[in-house]
């Protein structure tokens, strides 16, 4: 479903002459090889993870240091050209959506991690740098960076902190906000900024708290100081079966009414496994209409404990079996399972979409229900991946976009489920973002006098507004229409006579 | 018998622009593709190229830019072990090659560079007709000088990557015979791949393993007239020669009733798995593509063969720090890495070391070394700081290409290792040979150092 070119010929947009007379200047700051304009180059970028909106980047600019963050940034401001900051492009949100008269700031090649300190407990490293990688060097120190999106191995840093990214282990560890102690930053006027820094905790307005889930409006993270977490001494994975949801989540309520806090909760529907069975083969119990992943980290002999309770409690609950996983590979392939669902939702449906919303943990039973009916009456198929723990829901959408009127009738279930959440006293994303996708469901959530604050807020740093416009807040011009057709029609879009990469 | 979880459907039936929407634009194959890790853009990214592929598609528009973006990948398949979705980047990529080839005119340099290579490389003859001029070469002492002027590196790099990674030549062993007979009671009639440049530069590779089938139960056919399997022409887009090859390979063991055919070259195993998709893309009819898929269902890598046929001979010590490097038409092609492995666990006294980024390719990727002699070194550096970081003594691999490459980089870095195939080391314990062969010590077959 996701990879299309296809576009009309008016989409084919070639760089505005406004921003092509700031390429030669782009080019000295990020050097030849660090800017691209070529049409078919520039369309690689023209979406995130979130491949149904779509636009081409004007220009795509490739700085490796902080200087030519800033320098690229000032251009931009000095000109009042927008630009886009983008990471490795796994937003689901549509929050890396180029603009078409814009520069796409990407931090695919500031990948290195400048220091781990292990006396501190933390880490400084450029904004391009995978999640995983970070882990990964700090393991033989003993430690790990908690906050772990399905995506780790491929989101940046950058990305995580505009989006304050969760994950499986968020229920115990907390989200990106609660590991980020200082960010270096550049404000969409092209000042270098300090927030925070390597000790915990500042006095005054809390700014790191402001920028993080900021999603780009705020500024660019040029260098990220993330809390390092000391790895358990021992850690456990349950994977334990269910033939209803229902029994699924009564099994999640009460482990957490026990007192237990687990590092992970998460529960898979029949759907969603055959999804994940199919990609990665990970073993898990065949004929459950629900499984879920339980894990349990600390001191060996606490952990054992919890995990003959949770057992009993699954057991209780109406679980016909559960496996216990404490060797690294078995976990490895476990989590493999969970973290691939919603990708290999590919391998079963032609096309998909990825729903983020959060209710109440006491409300998920009831919320599971209305969203069967919401597919039962529908006929679309809905697949269920969540972190249980938490009530963040992720509802995958099934269709076949070669059916006509298919997309629309599955955007309609996405939608009535996020108005089922807000119904629920929940909200309209857990952890992928606003971005463009939800910016006009905004509403929904706040009021007039609530929004506008927002605003005024975001004008404080970015008064020209162009730090990723069009994203996080609603707009008029965003929430009249679709994004496609706007690229194609903007009048700043230069007509034949425009220079051509 | 792979670890690999079932594939979606069968590539050949399904059309490119299919294929093509499988990509769900998650991004999950970007860190171990070898050109995002050195150049960090999204057209030198699975993703990115699947992009440009569809844009190829459904604009039928084949640009320069987007040529190079596909001429720098090197089918090394990392993608296809990461992709959650079941993209089927190694059918795209062939049918992308396939049209470059076809529609593309490259400049003359590269043309020039590209005629030479295909005009050698399927040739065993043509490749043992070169081995002696190279070793009159390397004999006379201009091997080394050349290295260290960097003379060759200035001239072209493409000739320069070409003379580094020449393996040395010793005496070659007598050839293989037809048939060589099971050792024991026969649990198995199998064939054996000779391979073009195996049989051509690594004779010894192709002898030990029939040893080692031989110790363990095997009737070994080597067919006297097979050629080149087609591999390296399938996957650099020259389908036609590729079509062809195949063909008189499956012709070849059609008629010699083998159970199954072992390959132990990753290469040459990962394209003959593949025969009918090729004959599908070269146009072939049912009646071929059938025959192909019979072929090909007989296939199996070496050491997938000897874990399902399970160990008979006695395994003698080998007490040496090994590290195995996956090549990647063996782990990413073929999905085969916990095969090499059990094998070599289970020699007595060898100890396994894994090296760190395993999944990431070593830039030797068949004659992408040739080409893109840059990117290929670079990559090889980096695999070979990480080889080095292990501490072992030997480098083992399913690809004598992988090897060569990685062990001249650590060459180059100051820290030499010595380089074998599994199945030589497999023959060193099986025998009781002990390690000193395997490092280069005391003559006999086995290892080359460097
Ligand atoms: C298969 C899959 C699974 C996922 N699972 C999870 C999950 O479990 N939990 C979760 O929270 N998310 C998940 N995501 C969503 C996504 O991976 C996260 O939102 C991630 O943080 C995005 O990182 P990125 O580098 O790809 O950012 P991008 O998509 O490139 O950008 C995201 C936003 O960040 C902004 N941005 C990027 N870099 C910077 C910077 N340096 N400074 C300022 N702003 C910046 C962009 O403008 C944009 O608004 C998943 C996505 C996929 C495809
Ligand atoms: S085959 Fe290798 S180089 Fe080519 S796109 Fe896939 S991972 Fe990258
Ligand atoms: S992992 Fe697969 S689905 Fe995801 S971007 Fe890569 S090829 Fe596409």
């Amino acid at each position: 479903m996701a990879t299309t070119a296809r576009r009309t010929p008016d989409d084919l947009v070639r760089t505005p002459a406004a921003l092509a007379a700031l390429v030669p200047r782009l080019r000295r700051i990020c050097g030849e090889d660090g800017v691209l304009t070529d049409l078919s180059q520039r369309r690689t970028y023209e979406s995130d993870g979130l491949t149904r909106h779509r636009s081409t980047p004007g220009v795509v600019a490739m700085p490796t240091t902080t200087a030519q963050v800033r320098d690229v940034i000032s251009l931009c401001a000095e000109h009042g050209v927008p630009y886009v900051p983008r990471g490795a492009g796994t937003g689901l949100s549509a929050g890396a959506l180029p603009h078409a008269e814009g520069v796409l700031l990407v931090t695919s090649r500031m990948r290195r991690i400048l220091e781990i300190d292990p006396e501190n407990e933390c880490a400084v490293v450029e904004p391009g740098v995978a999640n995983l990688d970070i882990t990964r060097a700090a393991e033989p120190y003993g430690y790990h960076y908690a906050p772990d999106p399905s995506s780790q191995q491929v989101c940046s840093v950058g990305g995580n902190v505009a989006e304050n990214s969760g994950g499986a282990h968020c229920l115990k560890y907390g989200f990106t906000a609660g590991h980020v102690r200082g960010l270096e930053i550049v404000t969409p006027s092209g000042e270098v900024v300090e927030l925070g820094g390597k000790a915990p905790g500042a006095h005054g307005y809390d700014l790191l708290g402001a920028f993080v889930g900021s999603e780009g409006t705020l500024g660019v993270a040029t260098r990220v100081t993330v809390s390092l977490t000391r790895s358990p001494q021992r850690t456990v994975t349950l994977l334990s079966a269910f033939t209803s949801l229902d029994a699924g989540g009564e099994a999640v309520g009460a482990i957490i009414a026990a007192g237990v806090l687990p590092s992970a909760v998460e529960m898979m529907d029949a759907l969603a496994v055959e999804a994940a069975e199919a990609a990665v083969a990970c073993d898990y119990p065949a004929g459950a209409e629900a499984v879920l992943v339980v894990e349990l980290d600390g001191p060996a002999a606490e952990v054992d404990a919890q995990v003959r309770r949770v057992t009993e409690l699954c057991a209780a609950s109406g679980s016909f079996g559960t496996r216990t996983a404490s060797g690294a590979e078995e976990r490895a392939l476990i989590w493999k399972g969970r973290k691939s669902a919603f990708a290999a939702v590919g391998r079963i449906s032609p096309a998909y979409i990825v729903q983020d919303g959060v209710v109440p943990r006491t409300a998920l039973a009831e919320m599971l229900g209305r969203i069967a009916s919401l597919s039962a009456e529908s006929g679309i198929r809905v697949a269920n991946v969540f972190h249980a723990g938490d009530g963040n829901l992720h509802p995958l959408v099934l269709f076949d976009d070669a059916e006509p009127g298919a997309a629309e009738r599955a955007e309609e279930v996405s939608g009535a489920i996020l108005d089922l959440c807000i119904e629920h006293g929940g909200s309209i994303t857990g952890e992928h973002g606003v971005g463009v996708d939800k910016a006009c469901k905004m509403p929904r959530m706040y009021d007039d006098t609530s929004l506008e604050t927002f605003d005024l807020f975001r004008r404080a740093f970015d008064p020209e507004g162009i730090a990723n416009p069009d994203k996080l807040l609603p707009t008029p011009r965003l929430c009249g229409e679709r994004p496609e057709v706007r690229t194609g029609v903007h009048p700043l879009v230069a007509s034949g006579d425009a220079e051509q990469f | 018998m792979t670890d690999r979880p079932t594939d979606p459907e069968p590539g050949p039936e399904r059309p490119f622009g299919d294929l093509l929407d499988d990509c769900v634009h998650c991004g999950f194959c970007l860190p171990t593709c070898p050109t995002n890790v050195l150049w960090g853009q999204e057209m030198d990214s699975p993703r990115g190229r699947i992009h440009l592929m569809a844009q190829m598609h459904e604009e039928d528009v084949l640009t320069e830019t987007a040529v190079g973006h596909f001429d720098n990948c090197l089918g090394c398949l990392a993608c296809v072990s990461s992709c959650p979705s079941g993209v089927a980047y190694d059918a795209l990529i062939e049918h992308t090659r396939h049209r470059v080839e076809t529609e593309h005119r490259r400049p003359l340099g590269e043309r020039a560079l590209r005629a030479t290579v295909f005009s050698l490389f399927p040739y065993r003859s043509r490749l043992r007709a070169l081995r002696g001029p190279l070793r009159a070469y390397q004999a006379s002492g201009a091997s080394s000088l050349v290295r260290r002027s960097g003379l060759l590196e200035r001239i072209s790099p493409a000739l320069a990557a070409m003379e580094r990674v020449a393996p040395r030549l010793s005496a070659p062993p007598p050839p293989l015979p037809e048939l060589v007979p099971a050792v024991g009671e026969r649990r198995a009639r199998v064939g054996l791949l000779v391979g073009c440049v195996q049989g051509a530069f690594f004779p010894e590779v192709n002898t030990a393993t029939a040893r080692v089938l031989a110790l363990e139960g095997c009737e070994v056919v080597v067919p006297r007239s097979q050629g080149c399997c087609g591999a390296l022409s399938g996957h650099s887009g020259r389908i036609a020669e590729a079509a062809d090859l195949a063909k008189r390979m499956i012709e070849v063991f059609e008629t010699r009733r083998v159970e199954r055919i072992v390959v132990n070259s990753a290469g040459c195993g990962s394209g003959m798995k593949h025969f009918d998709r090729t004959l599908a893309e070269a146009g072939a009819g049912r009646a071929w593509t059938n025959r192909a898929r019979a072929l090909s269902a007989k296939v199996v890598d070496l050491t997938e063969y000897l874990v399902d046929l399970g160990p008979r001979a006695a395994r003698h010590p080998v007490p040496l720090r090994v590290a195995y490097h996956d090549a990647c038409h063996l782990s990413h092609g073929q999905g085969v890495t916990r095969q090499p492995r059990e094998l070599l666990r289970r020699i007595p006294g060898l100890e396994l070391a894994e090296l760190p980024d395993r999944e990431v390719c070593c830039g030797s990727a068949g004659v992408y070394n040739l080409f893109r002699p840059e990117a290929a070194e670079e990559l090889g550096e980096s695999k070979a700081r990480g080889a080095a970081s292990t501490g072992a003594r030997l480098l083992v691999s399913g690809n004598p290409g992988c090897s060569l490459q990685i062990a001249s980089a650590m060459e180059r870095a100051g820290s030499p290792v010595a380089v074998t195939h599994t199945a030589q080391l497999l023959d060193a314990s099986l025998r009781g040979l002990g390690p000193d062969p395997l490092l280069g010590r005391g003559g006999g077959s086995g290892a080359r150092r460097l």
